[in-house]
């Protein structure tokens, strides 16, 4: 896979891929940090599954890019032992899916480290793994599975949804003393954006309003936040809504206070997940919502996510099952409706 | 006498793996025993030899005793509801564990598992610091936080006491590839039960350390059960160290009743893993009481119960050093009760520290202090709640602009 070369505009921005940004910055901190290494499988000399790691072996060597045999419970877990003696791995699991191997390493060390030994040592490091769906892989390999870290305390989870959060949230997580898991979105790969390469890391714990409106907040994190833009613009051209799309990117620690000082001065609320509803990432936002925000709502909370099945092979009820942008919208107007929303009263903004 | 001292292995073909024939494994040499260049005459090393080993052997029945006592005090004190969780004791493992924290070096690294009072008494850490551990106190080793199963120190490198079978095992092979890649010379143990060496953990991590020449002995406490699942209905290859056959890995078994042998096989092993060789020990054990203080042990018979007690390491030892003319029988008894003023102590000391503050909960969860981490106790509200009910509040008082629709009359 080769991509065409960034390109820096007058500003000091680089308009690259998301790919671009992590290869460029997991580059910039092996190159800042001894300590830094990476490690799993196929990242070296077959430069990574999804050509995140392109050119890096041959950069930086074997010691620090390290390949691994397929033994995601046995590398992670070396990861975690290495962190502890101070170095900073940043491990790459193939896919999410493949997360689960790892889990007991995950939840029952990583995460319990720092606190089960009264503080005495902590486990800087970073799991970087996409998310996806949507590309015939089927059950075992579409699966968004985030929320079993994301519910967790000692890890943190960081999911960014652009170029510029993928740099910011992975120079903050290599930096940062404790575990982080870092989602990545396979669609996310080939997009676009504007980065600064001097922009400092961006704040682990804080969600971003990345649309201001007036009308109805849409909560969203990774790749649905890509969703939740493009159908604001839609609902803007087609209907006059001015929607309100807040970037949760930090799915632990959790930032309330940005949707909901969102939806209490817009009073309505959908948000977008990949993941299943019940017991969904929604779930959890939505019940905020109704604590913080109850007062407030002019219509109940909607959630738009994954139907509940193993993810199908066949392109029709793949696509059925994963959300597209006619449900969001879908569920967008019902929501608008029900706050009594007068359509053509906001084309005119009053 | 020295000879006796050697690694007692029951099979000591297990050494013999691909790896050991093509790089023959170095045993620690008599030479390393000699004072001065030149030769000295044999009897004279042997005498010299007898007597350090001697030596050692006291230290090691000291340290055998003062694990004894502790865990025998522990088990009270759990009987009497003033420990919590679970009490695995190493009653019957104390050889093995003198033997094996013995034979490393203070800068080596110990992982081990939820059965590791005496690994932490043994590598030094304060007996009463490793009571209030179980104490659930602030001066407890992990400060309360870990318990039993959770023991760590920093100070001494003991890596931490893990609950999960088999989780400490990646850990330690990540702690290993750490020393290799700052290029070190400290060595990693990660201790285990045999029931480990069924799960997967095990072989990923005896594969990864040796694909990539890791400083790391993966030492098997043999007690013969996991819980109460015997070796042989739970192993397809019962002789446990033959499993290193696999990744090409040097393994022996050794007698985990005598300390001086397991000493001499963690050196050994410790040597090899130094010298980029990991390697996997076993050692065969003896579990006295229960797989945890509450457990009965009914699936023992009553002569496979009295076969354990009659292989108890501390009459081995005391009759040992008895023979050898290292102790008499007023010297034993003098570090007997030397023992249990230490347990005793440790005990005074756990119950005398305070228990920690309810509000120190929060203190441990992020070692990167982080923005919105949920600080709340079960039952706080999400934001904050108004001092009263709107509904009770007089018209007059009504919140306005914004929360027009909170509003309940």
């Amino acid at each position: 896979m080769t991509e065409p070369a960034a390109v820096r505009d007058a500003a000091g921005q680089v308009t690259m891929t998301y790919r671009e940004a992590l290869r460029t910055t997991l580059g910039e901190e092996l190159r800042r940090d001894p300590n830094v290494f990476l490690i799993g499988e196929e990242i070296g000399l077959f430069e990574g599954s999804y050509k995140i790691t392109q050119g890096l072996l041959k950069e930086f060597g074997p010691r620090r890019v390290r390949d691994t045999p397929i033994a995601e419970e046995g590398f992670t877990g070396a990861a975690v032992g290495a962190a502890m003696l101070g170095l900073r791995p940043v491990v790459e699991l193939m896919t999410i899916n493949f997360s689960l191997l790892a889990l007991d390493q995950i939840v029952n060390h990583a995460a319990k480290i720092y606190g089960m030994f009264g503080g005495q040592v902590s486990v800087p490091m970073v799991i970087r793994t996409p998310g996806g769906g949507g590309q015939q892989l089927g059950a075992t390999h579409s699966q968004n599975v985030e929320l079993y870290y994301a519910f967790v305390p000692g890890l943190k989870v960081v999911a960014p949804a652009t170029p510029a959060a993928a740099r910011g949230l992975l120079l903050a997580a290599i930096r940062d003393d404790d575990p982080v898991l870092f989602l990545e979105n396979l669609s996310l790969y080939n997009s676009k954006g504007e980065v600064d390469l001097a922009a400092l890391p961006m704040e682990i714990g804080r969600a971003q309003v990345v649309r201001p409106g007036r009308h109805l907040t849409v909560i969203a994190y990774s790749r649905m936040v890509t969703v939740a833009l493009e159908a604001a613009r839609h609902l803007a051209a087609s209907e006059g809504a001015d929607l309100e799309v807040v970037d949760l990117r930090s799915l632990r620690p959790l930032d309330r206070d940005t949707f909901v000082d969102s939806v209490r001065r817009t009073h309505a609320a959908v948000v977008l997940e990949d993941d299943w509803l019940t017991y969904g990432v929604g779930a959890e936002i939505a019940a905020t919502i109704g604590e913080g925000a109850f007062d407030y709502l002019d219509a109940p909370v909607r959630r738009v996510a994954m139907a509940e099945v193993p993810m199908p092979y066949s392109k029709p009820l793949e696509t059925a099952a994963l959300p597209q942008m006619a449900d969001v919208v879908r569920a967008i107007r019902e929501t608008l409706d029900a706050t009594g929303f007068s359509y053509s009263r906001s084309v005119s903004h009053d | 006498m020295a000879r006796s001292a050697t690694v007692t292995a029951r099979d000591t073909k297990s050494i013999a793996t691909t790896r050991a024939r093509t790089r023959p494994a170095t045993r620690p040499s008599r030479a390393a025993a000699k004072i001065g260049p030149g030769a000295t005459p044999d009897a004279a090393v042997d005498a010299a030899s007898a007597t350090a080993n001697s030596q050692r052997l006291i230290e090691f029945y000291r340290l055998m005793l003062l694990i004894r006592r502790f865990e025998e005090r522990a088990g009270r004190s759990y009987t009497s509801a003033l420990i919590g969780g679970y009490l695995h004791l190493n009653l019957g493992e104390e050889a093995f564990i003198a033997g094996t924290a013995g034979g490393m070096e203070p800068t080596d690294y110990l992982f081990t598992n939820y059965r590791e009072h005496g690994f932490a008494l043994a590598r030094g850490a304060s007996p009463g610091r490793v009571m209030a551990e179980l104490y659930g106190r602030t001066d407890g080793l992990s400060k309360g936080w870990g318990g039993s199963m959770h023991m760590f120190d920093l100070n001494h490198r003991l890596m931490g006491g893990y609950g999960i079978v088999g989780g400490q095992l990646p850990l330690a092979t990540g702690a290993a590839l750490a020393i290799a890649y700052r290029g070190g010379h400290e060595a990693v143990v990660a201790t285990m039960g045999d029931g480990t060496t069924n799960i997967g953990a095990f072989h990923e991590s005896l594969n990864l350390a040796a694909l990539w020449d890791l400083p790391v002995v993966f030492v098997v406490d043999n007690n013969e059960l996991g819980m109460g699942t015997s070796v042989e209905r739970s192993s397809a290859q019962p002789d446990l160290h033959k499993r290193a056959a696999s990744y090409k890995m040097e393994s022996a078994r050794v007698d985990g009743l005598d300390p001086l042998a397991v000493f001499e096989a963690t050196r050994h092993a410790l040597g090899r893993a130094r010298a980029g060789h990991p390697f996997l020990l076993e050692a065969m054990t003896v579990r006295l009481k229960g797989h945890s203080v509450v457990d009965p042990a009914s699936y023992r018979s009553k002569g496979e119960s009295a076969k354990a007690r009659s292989r108890d390491p501390l009459a081995r030892v005391s009759r040992r050093l008895l023979e050898l003319g290292a102790a008499n029988e007023e010297q034993l008894t003098a570090w007997e009760s030397q023992a249990d003023d230490a347990a005793a102590a440790a005990d005074k000391f756990a119950r005398a520290s305070p228990l920690p503050p309810v509000d120190s909960l929060f203190d441990h969860t992020y070692a990167t202090p982080v923005a919105n981490q949920s600080r709340r106790l079960p039952g706080d509200p999400l934001f904050p709640v108004p001092p009263r009910p709107l509904r009770t509040l007089p018209v007059g008082s009504l919140p306005t602009a914004g929360t027009a629709s909170a509003v309940v009359p």
